[in-house]
């Protein structure tokens, strides 16, 4: 990978662009390098409501919370999130609510820093426990296809996913 | 701080709430939404929990945020916020200025053996949400309080946290829906007349 960690790229600016095509219009967010173009995005863009969050399990319910209000919104989180989520996912399964969660990978191709190798071994399987789909890009062609598949399967059949931005698309972190 | 714990919940949460048909109400697991599943007949406005502990102020903020022409009342008990007690902080710097929040602290974990929460033993949630920039707060003790904290909830164009500090009496025996699916689609059917 050349690509710098974090650095803005095409293809976070055309992930934007599909989420609000898709009137997505609330974003929830605790921060990470490798959602960085999409964040600032959010904030910059009067019509999106983008929030900040303290742990990510805010984000889950605050989805919900928005669907029953009959708006779309999305939770962007690194890995290491995922694990403050899991009894919030409850909530997903057991109430067939919608859920679009993009998740940029840590501990996997190339990671540097061992502290976060548990936790990114553990997402596909701790989500797929709690009921929940996980999708994969690998690269960044997959990356809108992978999405719109996300929000067509969570707006259209009430499902929880995660699309994990693998670190192999990302890049990983130097140390 | 006011340690008194003299008001049965059983009339003070009806008091300050007042007719709730007008509201969007999302409640917080055990008591709370009892409290609100008795008040309310299980209505379609109100979104009960029986899990999912701590994300009752976070679903309430989602739903304040997209639906800015409603009203949005959170009611939850100590021990659920307590949980995820951060919440407090992002409603404080979102500020929906149609969300407020309710919480009835009893100063226990009344769904398994009263085991004291952390607000028994000298913590103070209007202290937290106050600290955590929520622009009205109040604690309400005492009956003659009820009704001012009752505009506040209802009338202030701000964010709002009101503490009801009640007793160990317990909330009201209620049969409620506890199918998380069929309340949010009854919730959605009401609010948008769609599933």
């Amino acid at each position: 990978m050349t690509t710098e960690y974090g650095a803005a790229v095409p293809w976070q600016e055309d992930l934007f662009t599909l989420l609000r095509e898709n009137d997505v219009n609330l974003f929830c967010y605790v921060p990470d390098g490798g959602h960085k173009t999409l964040i600032n995005r959010s904030i910059e863009d009067p019509e999106v409501i983008s929030v900040p969050l303290t742990t990510e399990e805010e984000g889950v319910a605050m989805c919900a919370g928005a669907h029953l209000g009959g708006k779309k919104a999305v939770l962007l989180m690194q890995s290491s999130g995922v694990g403050n989520c899991v009894n919030m996912f409850a909530l997903i399964k057991g109430g067939q609510f919608p859920l679009v969660t993009l998740v940029t990978m840590r501990g996997e191709f190339g990671e540097m820093n061992p502290w976060q190798v548990p936790m990114g071994t553990a997402v596909q399987p701790v989500v797929e426990a709690m009921g929940m789909h996980c999708l994969r890009a690998e690269s960044s062609e997959e990356v809108g296809p992978t999405v719109q598949a996300a929000l067509n399967m969570a707006y259209k059949s009430n499902q929880g996913v995660a699309v994990l931005l693998t670190q192999k698309l990302i890049g990983a972190k130097a140390f | 701080m006011n340690e008194a714990r003299l008001l049965d919940r059983k009339m003070a949460v009806p008091a300050i709430v007042g007719d709730p048909s007008d509201l969007l109400i999302v409640c917080g697991l055990a008591g709370a939404s009892k409290d609100i599943a008795h008040l309310t007949d299980d209505g379609d406005n109100i979104f009960t929990m029986a899990g999912a502990m701590g994300g009752a102020t976070a679903m309430g903020l989602g739903l304040a945020l997209s639906r800015p022409d409603k009203r949005v009342l959170v009611v939850t008990g100590d021990g659920e916020l307590l949980m995820n007690v951060g919440t407090l902080a992002t409603v404080g710097i979102m500020k929906p200025a149609n969300l407020s929040i309710l919480c009835v602290d009893n100063g226990h974990y009344g769904e398994t053996g009263y085991q004291e929460s952390h607000t028994q033993r000298g913590v103070d949630l209007e202290v937290i949400a106050q600290g955590s920039a929520i622009p009205v707060t109040r604690t309400v003790t005492t009956e003659d309080q009820i009704a001012e904290a009752a505009q506040v909830l209802r009338n202030t164009n701000a964010s709002s946290f009101i503490l009801l500090r009640v007793s160990t009496e317990p909330p009201p025996a209620v049969k409620r829906s506890m199918d998380a699916s069929e309340r949010k689609t009854a919730f959605r059917r009401a609010l948008l007349g769609t599933r």
